[in-house]
């Protein structure tokens, strides 16, 4: 999944980004010294990489700043379950296919699974953990129970993430868009008629995409 | 007035049973804050991994597990078998190794060195022939790998099938898919100094303690299991396996709490499967279109076993005069099976009423009409026939059956439907009930059962709430733990019937001593006393709140205990028959079925929860849409490995593939005053046949053997 330019520029580290900095920045026609920042922030980012030595983090995961130490290869999802406890993210499927591991970052859903957690420094990282507290229930919660869009639960964390994101860039979607958008999460006990209808009630609860 | 019996409401007259109501846990599970064993985190917890053998069948010559040890981040090592060993299956276990975190283990996993002399395998479940030519050894010695599971005979087959008006031959065929559970096998293990406290997912929180007694040498009253949540079974989580005691044990060495839970590939290769079975029928009826003969010879696999499908369901349901069946096992290097959702009943009923429908083709009548002429056959007819209607009229049979091939098409899409019925028991399990009525109106209950999905917090507060007339938010459930009073395994569809009967008699007769209190404290007649919307009524004239009431029982809680439900007391049944009809898309270039739409009628005796009743035949429909369409293991001849053991190649269908879902209980009064019966298998079960059905329909030949994949569809067509 591309990402957009804020995230591009943020401070997290990507490959993208180190990629942009050792080549583009050679050949770039701005101030030598911008270039020679660029270049050392890059080579600063690369050598992080290199040693598998753990490194302290920085995530900011529910609207809170958590630090952490994990090695570079620790994905997001383990640094979430086993660092921060947030386990409504689950370890499924180990490789990006079965969406149980859906977190929001920067209002997107992303499998957790396959983000280094160094990678999204400095971006929104948002959990199902977060969709309910004894103050405040979002909608799409409310509508997966309405509409009993789960059973073992299992997957639902991720369901309902997907969801969230789906709904954030699509609201008003249709039943149709809902079959469509949602073919990245897997549900075993055969969940998807109530998560069908969940998705699509929480779409209609949304507020026109530019209107109010 | 009120007569002191035990029983349900009649229908109709209840304010919370039968209603559709939400689970009480469920933004706990939407929210993710539901705490499954993968999820139990406890600072200090390492993470343990296994090694497992790679090949279908081996020996392992030798095995160094000392630079594991000194790996960074390793805490424990437990090997878990020995040198010389065979292993019969890919992914049995070797070597557990626990670490501060996943990739410490996974960098200790790397650095054991293990070596095996691999030895021939087999693996070919419909290979009948070739099993029986295999040269296979176990332990050294020739082993014969096919194994006769005997034959079942009535009447006189041969006989009836010369003078059958039409007869019909026909192969088909079920593969092994596996449980998948989204939650992989596994658990949390921590010592207590001499006890053992375990998170383990499991359909069995109050059978499984015993288990950890004679591998860890542990007393079993110091073993307590804790399951509040568990991340699927549907059959494959009853018992304690070799992978909990490795973590119990890892968890002792290091005096640590220990997760070891299964990655997706040991999980669907070693973790349980549903046994494969192909068949070779032969199937006559008269001009009427009466079935008279069947005769089959089915073989398949259950892996190391050597088991297929069970000869009692075979064929499933209908019971003609004259029958054969043979059965004949096959020993694979594959996994060993588990029960899987309705053990034997869908791989029965996908060979029967496909070869019934194929017969039914032949004899030129419509198959709702020819299932219908039959029904005197099944168990129960007087279910199959008004659910045949139904299912009929919300399908729109009449307008969408065609004789087979000859339906309209759009373009290189054909439509086509099919129909099949199913039975299953789902009478209750033996489960026991502590309650207690808090003298500030709450009510408590304790039963060491599991919630696998059903919604059995749900149900068994649905239970209380209705008898004593409050609202489900003052009844407080406990489940998941064996230190609660015993109850049942949750499988076979045992649950809701086996919680809700006993705690609805141990409920209405807390409620009957209340109402003695009641009674002499107010001056009234305790007979004409009921419990309504949070008061004590007698006829139209409140006496009391429930407050009031509940304060009565003195200082302490009105605690009572209450044992299995027993059949007299009409709380409970078993035994439910079921109708489904699918209508399916086929494109004939690219053989790609499409689900347009199922229709599911059920039989379930009284209707308990109607939102989450409902939810389990969606569920169930949608399980059989995989295992008909997309679903299956698939074994690489060649090196005897389980080559599509991950989610990618494993096909589920997603969120889009499933079309419309249609479900209907069948619930006449008749039916409503058997009480309740269970409902997680039998929606399953028709599914295969259906779909098969549905396509055979549509395309004009029979794709024989499911899942009816693209490719199994494109033969089919060529070869017809």
């Amino acid at each position: 999944m591309d990402r957009d330019q804020a995230t591009r520029n943020g401070p997290g580290f990507n490959r993208r980004d180190f990629l942009k900095g050792s080549g583009a920045a050679v050949a770039a026609t701005a101030m030598a010294t911008a270039a020679a920042e660029q270049q050392a922030a890059a080579q600063q980012q690369a050598a992080k990489l290199a040693p598998a030595a753990p490194q302290t983090i920085t995530l900011n995961v529910n609207g809170v700043d958590k630090k952490l130490t994990v090695e570079p290869r620790v994905v997001l999802m383990d640094a979430l379950r086993d660092d921060l406890n947030l386990t409504g993210c689950k370890d499924v499927c180990d490789r990006a296919n079965c969406g149980a591991c859906t977190v929001l970052i920067n209002g997107r859903p992303v499998y957790s699974c396959t983000r280094f957690a160094i990678d999204v420094e400095g971006q929104k990282i948002v959990t199902a953990e977060s969709l309910h507290s004894p103050e405040k229930t979002d909608t799409v919660i409310e509508k997966f129970c309405e509409h009993d869009g789960m059973q073992c639960g299992f997957c639902t964390p991720g369901f309902v993430m997907a969801v969230r994101g789906f709904c954030n860039a699509k609201p008003k979607a249709t039943l149709d868009d809902c079959r469509k958008g949602l073919g990245g999460n897997i549900c075993r006990c055969g969940t998807y008629a109530g998560v069908l209808q969940a998705a699509f009630d929480t779409a209609q609860a949304m507020p026109a995409k530019g209107g109010a | 007035m009120a007569e002191r019996k035990v029983g349900w409401e009649p229908q109709g007259q209840h304010t919370i049973v039968g209603k559709e109501v939400q689970r009480t846990d469920g933004k706990q599970k939407a929210s993710g804050q539901a705490k499954y064993s993968n999820d139990a985190n406890p600072p200090g917890t390492l993470y343990a991994k296994l090694l497992t053998c790679p090949h279908a069948h081996a020996k392992l010559v030798s095995l160094d597990v000392e630079q594991a040890k000194a790996v960074k981040g390793v805490k424990a090592v437990q090997v878990m078998a020995e040198v010389g060993q065979e292993f019969r299956y890919e992914g049995w276990p070797i070597v557990a190794i626990a670490a501060e975190r996943r990739e410490y283990a996974e960098d200790g996993l790397r650095a054991i060195v293990a070596k095996f002399e691999v030895l021939p395998h087999f693996v070919d479940e419909a290979d009948l022939k070739g099993a029986e030519a295999a040269e296979i050894t176990d332990g050294g010695m020739a082993v014969k790998l096919t194994k006769s599971l005997g034959t079942q005979k009535k009447g006189d087959v041969e006989a009836a099938l010369k003078e059958a008006k039409h007869v019909h031959k026909g192969h088909y065929g079920v593969t092994t898919i596996t449980h998948m559970c989204l939650e992989t096998h596994g658990s949390h293990a921590t010592w207590d100094g001499d006890k053992l406290n375990v998170e383990l997912s499991t359909q069995n929180v109050s059978g499984t303690a015993g288990q950890y007694v004679k591998p860890l040498g542990v007393d079993a009253a110091n073993v307590s299991i804790h399951c509040d949540f568990i991340g699927g079974g549907f059959g494959s989580k009853f018992a304690v396996d070799e992978w909990d005691v490795a973590c119990a044990k890892l968890a002792k060495t290091t005096g640590k709490p220990v997760r070891l839970m299964l990655d997706r590939a040991t999980e669907m290769q070693i973790a349980g499967n549903r046994p494969s079975a192909f068949v070779d029928v032969t199937v006559g009826c008269d001009a009427d279109g009466k079935i008279t003969a069947w005769d089959s010879h089915h073989w398949g696999t259950n892996g190391p076993k050597g088991g297929t499908v069970a000869l009692t369901v075979t064929p499933y349901v209908f019971n003609p005069p004259n029958k054969t069946s043979t059965a004949t096992g096959i020993i694979t290097h594959c996994g060993p099976d588990r029960a899987w959702r309705a053990p034997n009943h869908p791989q029965a009923c996908a060979y029967t009423d496909t070869a019934l429908d194929d017969l039914a083709a032949k004899a030129g009548i419509d198959c709702l009409s020819f299932f219908q002429k039959n029904l005197d056959l099944t168990n129960l007819p007087n279910i199959y026939g008004p659910e045949l209607e139904i299912a009929a009229k919300l399908m729109d049979w009449k307008a969408k059956w065609h004789p087979r091939g000859q339906g309209a098409a759009k373009g290189s899409v054909k439509y086509g439907v099919g129909l099949a019925l199913h039975t299953w028991g789902g009478g209750p399990h033996q489960s026991n009930v502590l309650l207690k009525v808090h003298p500030d109106g709450t009510v408590e209950i304790l039963m060491g059962s599991q919630d696998i999905g059903t919604g059995t917090r749900t149900c068994i507060a649905m239970v209380a709430a209705e008898t004593f007339g409050i609202p489900l938010s003052s009844v407080k459930v406990n489940i998941g733990s064996n230190k609660y009073p015993q109850a049942g395994p949750s499988g076979g569809s045992t649950t809701i019937g086996g919680v809700s009967g006993p705690t609805r008699r141990t409920s209405q007769q807390a409620l009957w001593k209340i109402f003695d209190l009641v009674a002499a404290k107010y001056n009234v007649d305790a007979a004409t006393l009921a419990a309504k919307a949070g008061k004590i009524v007698s006829g139209a004239k409140e006496i009391c709140t429930w407050q009031q009431a509940a304060s009565l029982v003195g200082p302490m809680a009105l605690e009572l205990t209450g044992g299995p439900v027993t059949e007299e007391e009409g709380l409970t049944s078993k035994q439910v028959g079921g109708v489904q009809m699918a209508e399916v898309a086929v494109d004939t270039e690219t053989g790609i079925v499409r689900m347009v739409k199922m229709v599911a009628v059920q039989d379930i005796g009284l209707v308990f929860n109607r939102l989450l009743a409902r939810s389990q035949v969606y569920g169930a429909l949608i399980m059989g849409i995989a295992y008909s369409l997309s679903e299956e293991r698939i074994m690489d001849n060649k090196t005897g490995k389980f080559i599509n053991a991950n989610t990618v190649d494993y096909k589920l269908p997603r969120i889009g593939d499933i079309g419309d879902l249609v479900v209907e209980f069948y619930e006449p009064e008749s039916e409503y005053k058997r009480g309740v019966v269970g409902l997680g298998e039998p929606p399953v079960i028709a599914p295969g046949a259906a779909i098969s059905n549905a396509v055979a329909n549509a395309i004009g030949v029979r794709v024989p053997v499911l899942p009816l994949t693209p490719k199994r569809v494109l033969d089919a067509l060529r070869k017809a």
